[in-house]
């Protein structure tokens, strides 16, 4: 699926990085430990999270992740969201919670890229 | 090749944890390393920033990068580490809570720079600091 799609299942709103809506994923991770994506992502391109902080966008960038979804409607700060933008990192919030947000995504047919 | 960079991680700013991995990893970008061998090194040099601000007030960065190895020093003056093979046990960890409600703090730094690197060395003198040294080979 695309970004564009991720949007849509999660019914998201954009914060930045609306250039690159058509960037194919394939794999995600849910977490709000930064520490547990660094550790076990492979080849994951969004990252789900409910932690708010400048980390995110940094763990993202060295995971070469293109998205972030903050869950719960989860505002992310000027400073993040410009981080974000420099990186071409996709942001954008969803107002559904973590374990919903992955369900949707996974009976999409998003996967968690060690299984599939 | 031989590029030397240095870096200093300043320990009072957790946003600005980071910074340091992340201008390496676009440097070897640049420099045209596999996709593979940059992420390597951005994450495990990534956990190793995050642990000088978590620990050790911050330190410094040295970067030596050649056409076959990247090699990461970082120096700290912290409070050293005074068991290095417990540190080095995924899920140990002797940070804050605090820290971990920034995302950090689940014991799996340093397992994680071993498992992502090909050479890593910790020395490390209590009340004196610790001298890392990462190395990712390209292969």
């Amino acid at each position: 699926m695309t970004i564009a799609d991720v949007r849509r299942i999660l019914e998201a709103e954009i914060i930045c990085g609306s250039d690159n809506m058509d960037t194919e994923v394939h794999n995600a991770c849910g977490s709000d430990m930064m520490s547990d994506v660094l550790a076990f992502v492979k080849d994951q391109s969004v990252l789900l999270t409910g932690l708010v902080n400048a980390q995110v966008v940094r763990t993202a960038e060295m995971m070469d992740m293109v998205c972030i979804v903050f869950v719960r409607g989860k505002d992310p700060g000027e400073d993040i969201v410009n981080l974000a933008r420099e990186r071409d990192i996709v942001l954008m919030k969803t107002p559904l919670r973590m374990f919903t947000a992955c369900g949707l995504l996974y009976d999409s047919g998003l996967r968690g890229g060690n299984e599939a | 090749m031989n590029l030397q960079l240095h870096y200093e991680v300043p320990g009072d700013d957790f946003t600005r944890a980071g910074e340091a991995s992340s201008a390496v990893k676009k440097k070897m970008k640049q420099l045209g390393f596999q996709p593979d061998v940059v992420r390597r090194m951005a994450i495990a040099m990534y956990e190793g920033e995050i642990n000088m601000v978590i620990h050790a007030g911050g330190g410094e960065a040295d970067i030596e990068i050649l056409p076959d190895r990247v090699t990461a020093v970082l120096t700290d003056h912290g409070p050293g580490i005074p068991d290095v093979e417990q540190a080095m046990q995924e899920g140990w960890s002797t940070a804050p809570d605090n820290v971990r409600t920034l995302g950090f703090g689940a014991g799996m730094g340093l397992p994680n720079i071993k498992k992502y690197t090909d050479e890593m060395k910790i020395e490390t003198e209590i009340g004196r600091g610790t001298v890392m040294t990462m190395t990712v080979l390209v292969k």
